[in-house]
């Protein structure tokens, strides 16, 4: 066996041991230089983001691997944990990863007097690890357990800013919201672990009856991981936080939020993907009223989103209410291919809705780390008291611009295409769901634009004569997001091909999971 | 209907803790509510893994004659349950600390006046 293949076989542990080891590292390190905690923040990211690839290139060309802590074989009944890892999530560990090494870089500049940041590095890379553990794991306490990590870690970063007294009234918020949600998750392993003696998710999927505690138990998880998710009605905590929290971390809570939308496919698709088709009352199958419902969640979350974005006037916060929009879009189309579950155009909405998960990331978070620039320059929030940027921040106005539009769906770039297969497969289901969708679009580039003429063009401030161009660490994080926007808008086949279109077929092929772990082992 | 009791227990802490979280306006008591149905849930698994008459699950120190595995209460569910407490202590003291911070910057703990983030 060689090297490589010996590296292969231990990555999923090694994704998961590096940020966590190092986050524990981060005080001591940060005692030789302050360059040096920050160069070795990025390294460690750089070296998981390796083992991402390795594992990615992997279990993209030989299917899903899995990993095992604790006993090999089955003699008699010995607790161990398994990480099972497949294409989604793989896909899902490539956008963390990325946001997180992007959001490193930003912070170098964005915090770059600010004491504590030893801390902040720690808790960076426990979010990271959460991440990466919820979107890996196959055992359904260890996601539990992930889950709290994030909770914990990303409530402190929200809290980061502890003088101002709104971040401690967010990050409680959040902590409310979010450890509620994890304890009702508990409950519901702790159901699932009375009914069928097992935790691992595959076996748990393969023994699954759907008799009335298991549907008390989806409506618990769907409730608990949609309120992490920012799915409305609980969506409130999230403009809250996304506003308050230092814009470097938006990203990070973002992978943290997007690990919690992964939980919902990977409950929805695999762990209740045997029973979907069984029928409940009136002869509906359950997949169409479960469908129904996040389909309605989703259309409320985008016209609230939208709608609360247009009345705003503190920047982050507008951001904030667009991305629970978008995290609407997400769910409708989600939900759109579970009613539609076994046609063609089910297919189409899930590969739209998890391209989305991608370009959310790329779009919202380049939009606020933007906002976090003109922050930065002029310490101002509130879009009354800045006007006329484009003078003197010419790169920021061009990134803000590319990002607006992304997240409107404008053509060349790269939210044009997951809309478009969003719009074109709800069409199919109902078409005033595809009409509520373009408008949710349409409005949104109403509201950059608006932003954009209130910040950047007009009248230059006097107070705002002497702001100069953001630093060039923050630039370059931008760009490398404007970038891969535009990229991906050029060239959506490249990553819709190697790696939405697997991830979407190892998501609705729900029995090749069950039996990597039920039929071999 | 006696092996019921727990059970019933279990929902009742679980919908005070709710009802604490929901309709309480002071921080504390918010926080007293989220350690209730922690508290709940904890004792749901630590019932699931109990069977009359068992032991200890401690493989090495079995006293003779008991059947094993029949004879022990279930390990897996209190394994899960000290994980849970584990993580529940951090959630509290950050929670706590949270409180503590706003107690600082508002002069108060009624949810109805700390309210600077607008809608």
């Amino acid at each position: 066996m060689t090297f490589l293949e010996t590296l292969l076989q231990q990555s999923p542990v090694l994704i998961i041991a590096t940020p966590l080891l190092s986050a524990f590292l981060m005080p001591l390190v940060s005692r030789i230089h302050a360059k040096v905690r920050d160069v070795f923040a990025l390294v460690v990211l750089g070296v998981t983001s390796c083992f991402v690839g390795l594992l990615a290139s992997d279990v993209l060309s030989h299917g899903p691997r899995i990993y095992i802590f604790g006993a090999q074989n089955l003699s008699f009944p010995l607790v161990r944990i398994l990480f099972e890892v497949d294409s989604m999530g793989v896909f899902m560990a490539i956008i963390t990863v990325m946001l997180a090494s992007i959001a490193v870089v930003y912070s170098w500049s964005f915090l770059h007097q600010q004491d504590g940041l030893d801390k902040y590095y720690t808790l960076l890379l426990l979010v990271v690890t959460s991440a990466l553990g919820m979107e890996l794991t196959g055992d359904i306490f260890n996601f539990f357990v992930f889950l709290e990590i994030s909770c914990i870690a990303s409530c402190a970063l929200i809290a980061f800013w502890v003088d101002e007294g709104e971040a401690l009234e967010a990050a409680f918020k959040y902590i409310v919201v979010s450890s509620i949600g994890a304890l009702f998750v508990l409950f519901a392993i702790g159901i699932f672990y009375a009914q069928y003696n097992a935790l691992n998710i595959a076996t748990l999927a393969h023994l699954l009856q759907f008799t009335f505690l298991d549907k008390i138990v989806l409506a618990i998880l769907l409730v608990s991981l949609g309120m992490k998710a920012g799915l409305a009605p609980m969506h409130m905590w999230m403009p809250d936080s996304y506003g308050r929290a230092p814009p470097s971390i938006i990203l990070i809570i973002m992978s943290a939020t997007l690990a919690s939308v992964y939980g919902i496919l990977r409950v929805m698709f695999t762990l209740y993907g045997n029973v979907l088709t069984t029928s409940l009352r009136f002869s509906l199958p359950a997949h169409v009223i479960i469908g129904w419902i996040l389909i309605a969640l989703a259309i409320v979350s985008i016209l609230i989103g939208v709608i609360m974005a247009l009345v705003q006037t503190d920047l982050l916060r507008l951001i904030g209410y667009a991305g629970v929009a978008e995290i609407g879009y997400m769910f409708l189309a989600i939900g759109t291919s579970i009613v539609a579950l076994g046609t063609s155009y089910a297919t189409v909405a899930l590969h739209g809705g998890l391209f989305h998960i991608l370009n959310d990331a790329l779009d919202i978070g380049l939009l606020f780390l933007v906002a976090g620039a003109i922050y930065y320059v002029t310490k101002k929030r509130s879009l009354d008291d800045i006007s006329g940027l484009a003078r003197s921040m010419k790169f920021t106005t061009v990134f803000f611009i590319i990002g607006a539009l992304a997240v409107a769906g404008m053509p060349p770039l790269n939210g044009f295409t997951s809309k478009f297969l969003i719009y074109e497969s709800v069409y199919q289901v109902n078409p005033i769901l595809s009409i509520i969708a373009l408008l949710g679009s349409i409005l949104l580039l109403a509201i950059f634009i608006k932003v954009l003429y209130a910040a950047f063009l007009g009248p230059e401030l006097p107070e705002l004569k002497d702001v100069k161009e953001a630093p060039r660490s923050m630039l370059l994080a931008m760009g490398f997001l404007a970038v891969f926007a535009v990229v991906i808008g050029l060239f959506p086949n490249l990553v819709l091909d190697t790696l939405v279109k697997p991830a979407a077929t190892a998501l609705l092929d729900h029995a090749q999971y069950i039996s990597m772990v039920v039929g071999g082992l | 209907m006696i092996e019921y009791i727990p059970f019933i227990a279990v929902v009742a802490m679980i919908i005070i803790g709710l009802y604490t979280v929901v309709f309480r306006r002071n921080l504390i008591k918010i926080v007293i509510g989220i350690s209730i149905i922690e508290s709940g849930v904890n004792l749901f698994l630590i019932i699931l893994g109990y069977r009359d008459g068992g032991v200890a699950p401690i493989f090495t120190s079995l006293p003779p004659g008991t059947s094993f595995p029949e004879g022990m209460v279930l390990p897996v569910p209190q394994a899960l349950t000290l994980t849970s407490i584990v993580i529940g202590v951090a959630v509290l003291a950050l929670m706590l600390s949270l409180v503590m911070h706003i107690y600082r910057k508002y002069g108060t703990l009624d949810v109805q006046k700390i309210r600077r983030l607008k809608e």
